[in-house]
């Protein structure tokens, strides 16, 4: 099994308790942060190489670097804990068990960026971890790891955990800013970026649960010892909520050099199919991204073997290939329909678009309407030409990214399997009664009975 | 990001926006920036107002290419960019109209716009001057490709003089910028999210203050129309008049145009620039109070000082008012040089109708001399456009 670096301890009795935690070894990064430089510690996050687990991928280092430090002016880190993404149920298990080790890399990266007060926006459905992020604050509090003069150090950090109102798109990190303000979370335009004109109008840090977390491990070791984790540009472990038609549904922490069959197919990890079904189709990072059908999952166009890291889930670009995304793998057996599927999608983003911008407001309802009649048996082939030209509008040209979201599902459903599309529409009695089924693109890996 | 690192700036940034190249402040947007340069040039807007901070980068309608980010920088952008927020950079190479992503993406957005929008235009009082009516126009297709019922909403009064219409509306949210920053209290806001949400006031909160007529001003569709002048009379139909009368509200322009029908004043606005815009005087824009719009409706209470010079919004100037002003010619540059005729210019082929020739000026019926006599004497005075007009 591969080293696991955030939940080794995740399981250890009391572990949510300062006193279980700090004897396990805990708040020994902030120890050794505090002797450094800030700017010292945000070069050793560079070396490492860690890159957003949020979902975009931007290495944090880099992200850190920017942030403007004008005299005078605060500046702020927030936590995105706002994980709403379908599939993608990573951080709250990690805040849910481990909610220490969230603090901990919080108060590092907070000393490393120079902010004193830091946010924790959680998602609203998640009130009990909200009370238990409040209980791990309170405890760091009494035991002098947060509030004034930290250890001794003379550095401030006060820590507050904010709730959301259940709204998807205040995962958008200006949306999360405004919403933070108390304000309707709309997502800003950028320019300015939150490095520059973030919270409160100040220089601000948006980073995810994850990432903020991996920093501890990246202290301890040490930025060489983390980035020999992994391979090429993905480096360090990352942790994959698992969910579908698999026998181990969970979350995995993984060094990202295991191959998706491996991941799928062993059952240290995802266990197989269940019921001697066969993988039809992938899902490797969220709802977000695009949908594989099992050939394309497993090996790449080049036919290589697909691996489970940033660059080979994104081997081929859209057009044979996916993204590592959030890290929420939703997998589809044979019996999944496609149609239904990518009509659920679409209803989501209809339904949680904010409606600030035309393209995205208008355009996800209308493709959800088309979908739902395709898959009722009430769709024409012209339609499937219309859903491509609706997604390849809305695409690149809305404020935030819930428009390229919205689309790019809806593109990959048609892009891989526009036989079933059509099929919907030639059969329409039986599409409501019978499903497609595997086709071409079924799992070329034999699976014993 | 990499434009945040202080450089020393120029006074004078070089912008080229569909081959055309002018000197900009910086800081200026492209928008603005192509909207010096005029005619086609300038990107449609519907939630852009130069006259509210903070407005703009929702409809998407303005989006332009940017093929050279600057000179400095000279990659282009990966996406479409909201010209309305974008700033220039000096070198920025800027395609509208001679890009095909933008016109596609912009037939996009203008389609967008109109799947759920009533087209309830032969009963709306905003027709004639509806900047999506003429955005429909520009760029819409004949037919849609929506073929699910319309979202629909109930009408609303929101306060004595404002209907809210919220079915016709494109959520620009301009209206609530005004109530941010012209009125003392904004009521109303937007509430819901995605393709539901709506303008809405405060529970049985009305819009009642002095300078809450400027929604309907600013409103770009007919979602916000004037209670006073609803189904009265269709705005062509109507004679704006420039007046102008001693307001005693200190924060009220006082400048304004009325709306006539012989004597009767059929409604009252603010001044509208060429953009569609409420006119600046003395660089303050020109909002007008509740009082001069809604309750000042006879031409005794107005000091009258001509008519209004409507230059855009043609349907309303058409064939009545002397100035239809014609925005600047671009299109040679804009194609590079090339200076595409029509396809029989009616000046060239037939010398009836020399435009120098003045019928009036020539006693009793005109022979085939007179065109000839004149043919002559005309060419060596100068070429007329390529419309034909003496420049």
């Amino acid at each position: 099994m591969a080293k696991k670096l955030l939940l080794d301890k995740a399981h250890v009795e009391g572990i949510r308790h300062y006193d279980v935690y700090r004897r396990e070894g805990g708040y020994r990064s902030v120890e050794k942060a505090l002797k450094m430089q800030p700017a010292d510690i945000v070069e050793e996050v560079k070396k490492s190489g860690l890159r957003g687990r949020g979902g975009a991928g931007f290495p944090t280092g880099m992200k850190w670097s920017f942030l403007a430090k004008p005299e005078g002016v605060a500046r702020y880190l927030v936590c995105n804990a706002d994980e709403s993404e379908p599939g993608t149920f990573k951080d709250r298990y990690l805040m849910e068990f481990i909610p220490h080790l969230l603090i901990e890399g919080m108060i590092v990266s907070s000393f490393a960026l120079g902010s004193n007060t830091s946010y924790i926006y959680i998602r609203g459905e998640y009130d009990w971890i909200t009370d238990i992020l409040e209980e791990a604050i309170a405890e760091a509090k009494q035991n002098g790891w947060l509030g004034k003069n930290i250890q001794g150090s003379g550095f401030d950090c006060e820590m507050y955990v904010q709730r959301g109102a259940g709204a998807y798109i205040c995962g958008e990190e200006t949306a999360l800013i405004e919403s933070l303000e108390g304000k309707r979370g709309n997502p800003r335009i950028k320019p300015p970026f939150p490095a520059i004109k973030g919270l409160y109008d100040c220089p601000t840090v948006v980073n995810n649960v994850e990432t903020l977390a991996a920093i501890v491990p990246i202290m301890n070791e040490g930025a060489e010892a983390y980035a020999a984790i992994g391979v090429g540009k993905s480096t360090g472990t990352k942790l994959i909520s698992a969910c579908g038609n698999i026998n181990k549904p969970g979350i995995y922490e993984i060094d990202m050099t295991i191959s998706v069959e491996e991941f799928i197919y062993s059952d240290e990890y995802c266990g197989g199919i269940p019921n001697g079904k066969k993988l039809k189709a992938c899902i490797p990072g969220g709802s977000s991204v695009p949908i594989l059908p099992a050939n394309l999952l497993l090996t790449t166009a080049k036919g290589e073997k697909r691996l489970m890291n940033y660059e080979s889930l994104s081997d081929g670009g859209f057009a044979t290939g996916s993204m590592m995304g959030s890290g929420g793998f939703i997998v589809l057996d044979e019996d999944q329909c496609v149609v239904r599927h990518t009509y659920t999608l679409a209803r989501f983003y209809r339904h949680e678009s904010c409606g600030q911008c035309s393209p995205c407001r208008e355009g996800t309802g209308w493709m959800e309407k088309i979908l739902l009649n395709i898959e009722q048996g009430k769709g024409q082939m012209s339609d499937i030409d219309l859903l491509w030209d609706i997604q390849r509008k809305i695409e690149g040209n809305t404020i935030c990214p819930l428009g390229d979201a919205a689309a790019w599902p809806v593109a990959a459903a048609i892009r891989h399997f526009r036989d079933e599309f059509e099929w919907h529409v030639l059969n329409p009695e039986k599409c409501l009664k019978e499903n497609f089924g595997l086709r071409h693109y079924a799992d070329p890996i034999h699976v014993p009975a | 990001m990499a434009e945040e690192v202080k450089k020393e700036t120029p006074a004078a940034f070089k912008v080229t926006i569909d081959n055309i190249t002018i000197d900009v402040a910086p800081g200026t947007t492209i928008l603005n920036a192509a909207r010096s340069i005029g005619g086609d040039v300038a990107p449609p807007a519907m939630c852009y107002y130069s006259k509210l901070e903070g407005s703009g980068g929702k409809c998407r309608t303005c989006l332009v290419e940017v093929a050279a980010g600057s000179t400095a920088d000279p990659r282009p952008m990966p996406k479409l960019v909201a010209s309305c927020r974008t700033t220039v950079m000096d070198g920025m190479i800027v395609k509208n109209i001679t890009s095909e992503k933008v016109t596609d993406a912009r037939n996009g957005v203008v389609e967008f716009l109109l799947i759920n929008h009533p087209l309830d235009c032969p009963i709306c009082d905003q027709a004639g001057e509806c900047h999506l009516q003429d955005l429909g126009y520009e760029h819409g297709k004949e037919g849609t490709r929506y073929q699910f019922a319309r979202r629909t909403f109930k009408r609303e009064d929101i306060g004595p003089y404002i209907q809210l219409h919220m079915t016709r509306c494109i959520l620009c949210y301009r209206c609530t910028y005004v109530a941010d920053q012209i009125t003392n209290k904004r009521v109303h806001g937007i509430v819901d999210r995605g393709d539901h949400a709506a303008i809405s006031t405060y529970i049985s909160r009305a819009v009642d203050n002095d300078f809450s007529g400027n929604m309907i001003d600013v409103c770009p569709v007919g979602a916000l129309t004037d209670r006073t002048f609803r189904f009265k009379n269709r705005v062509w139909f109507t004679k704006p008049v420039d007046a102008h009368r001693d307001c005693e509200n200190p924060e009220c322009c006082g400048k304004a145009t009325l709306w006539l029908r012989g004597e009767e004043v059929f409604r009252v606005t603010a001044r509208k620039d060429q953009w569609g815009e409420v006119q600046s005087f003395d660089g303050k824009p020109g909002w007008i109070c509740n009082t001069c719009r809604f309750d000042k409706k006879e031409t005794k209470d107005w000091t009258i000082e001509g008519q209004t010079l409507v230059a855009r919004h043609s349907v309303i100037g058409a064939n009545k008012y002397k100035k239809l002003e014609m925005p600047a010619e671009t299109i040679k540059e804009v194609m590079n040089g090339r200076d595409p005729k029509l396809m029989m210019n009616i000046h060239n082929v037939s010398e009836v109708n020399n435009p120098n020739i003045q019928l009036s000026e020539i006693e009793g019926p005109a022979h085939s001399e007179d065109f000839n006599r004149s043919a002559e004497h005309v060419a060596g005075e100068g070429e007329s456009t390529q419309w034909g007009m003496k420049k």
